[in-house]
């Protein structure tokens, strides 16, 4: 979906549930990947991508969406095209306690800074969502994030963390 | 003699041809204002920190053409994780030059970090800039010149100015007109129908 959209670049802070899309999108020879030291880069990197004219999608587990919040700002007061897609800590089924805070403030303090937020509990949603999204963000020039729910990651414990 | 901001700004910014700006917020966004406002300037009047990002997705989507990041060294230090990514990145047509009087210049003119000797040429070469410089004089401003127009980069350059107040020059402030005036300077009128 990101191919379809013509993204050529993609920024993240890893998370275990977008280990298979960070590979996939290094393995694309029409994607760039940029690793970052922190989330914030993130919305940096794609305003900067835009108005040069390339589209830049954003990869961050639930609890970098705590370190964009003022950069959410620009994006807003801008009117940049933001994708965020976003994997879910802190949810049912949490193990960490230290993640449950800003996993549960995610969804709304997404939208207190005005992005559109859909949240997707099954894997069959995730490509039309993100094609939703995508669609929403750079045809309404607006912030978008998909929200990929702790229940479809299916993380329990570190250990299992480890062994994906 | 210690360099003063406006002159420092100026003299980058003169015949800049096709480079393309991001300034960052405050007195940085002010001093590129000084110089000419111009469409291909992108002024910030938010975002603190996210300065040199633009900068490095605006060298990735244009490598062609030459970018230069002018930023504070009160907005450098709230992002000085971009120096390790930037360099990861390796962007040949990017540079960053923070204006650094050492100050928090809107907010009181409180110290920042480098008044006490925190060096950012320092870490940019360390985190694996092409070059990082520190310049206290005129001297160096126009290898600085050249190197950001013409050798491999990123480049990354901390020039120390005088701490002084002097007149605000505003660019526009709103966002989005900001963005669209660089994107049809830029790209072409057809942008806006992107």
């Amino acid at each position: 979906m990101l191919q379809r959209h013509g993204f050529g670049l993609v920024g993240y802070v890893p998370d275990a549930g977008h280990k298979r899309l960070i590979e996939l999108c290094q393995a694309d020879s029409r994607m760039r990947t940029v690793v970052m030291t922190t989330e914030e880069e993130g919305v940096g990197l794609a305003a900067g991508a835009w108005l040069g004219g390339t589209k830049c999608a954003l990869l961050m587990q639930s609890s970098g969406v705590g370190n964009i919040v003022n950069a959410l700002g620009m994006a807003r007061e801008c009117r940049f095209p933001l994708l965020l897609l976003v994997t879910m800590r802190g949810e049912n089924g949490e193990f960490n306690p230290w993640q449950v805070p800003m996993g549960q403030a995610t969804p709304e303090v997404l939208r207190a800074m005005g992005v559109a937020v859909h949240h997707v509990a099954s894997a069959a949603e995730i490509p039309g969502q993100v094609d939703a999204s995508a669609r929403i963000a750079f045809g309404s020039y607006c912030a978008a994030a998909v929200l990929v729910a702790q229940t479809l990651i299916g993380i329990k414990s570190f250990q299992e963390q480890a062994d994906q | 003699m210690s360099l003063h901001r406006r002159d420092v700004v100026k003299t980058l910014l003169a015949d800049r041809g096709g480079l393309l700006v991001v300034a960052g917020l405050g007195s940085t966004a002010w001093d590129c204002t000084a110089a000419g406002d111009h469409p291909l300037t992108f002024p910030m009047w938010g975002a603190m920190g996210c300065a040199a990002m633009m900068g490095l997705g605006l060298a990735l989507a244009q490598p062609q053409r030459r970018v230069l990041v002018v930023t504070g060294d009160g907005e450098m230090l709230m992002g000085l994780g971009s120096l390790a990514t930037i360099a990861v990145q390796k962007p040949e047509n990017l540079s960053v030059v923070v204006i650094d009087n050492e100050r928090y210049g809107e907010t009181g003119m409180q110290e920042t970090h480098t008044a006490y000797g925190v060096d950012l040429a320092a870490m940019a070469r360390a985190a694996g800039f092409a070059s990082g410089v520190l310049l206290r004089d005129a001297a160096g401003l126009s290898a600085l010149r050249k190197a950001m127009r013409e050798a491999a980069g990123p480049h990354f350059a901390q020039v120390k100015v005088a701490a002084e107040r002097i007149p605000l020059v505003l660019p526009p402030r709103e966002g989005a007109l900001l963005k669209g005036r660089f994107r049809a300077a830029l790209l072409g009128a057809g942008a806006a129908l992107e």
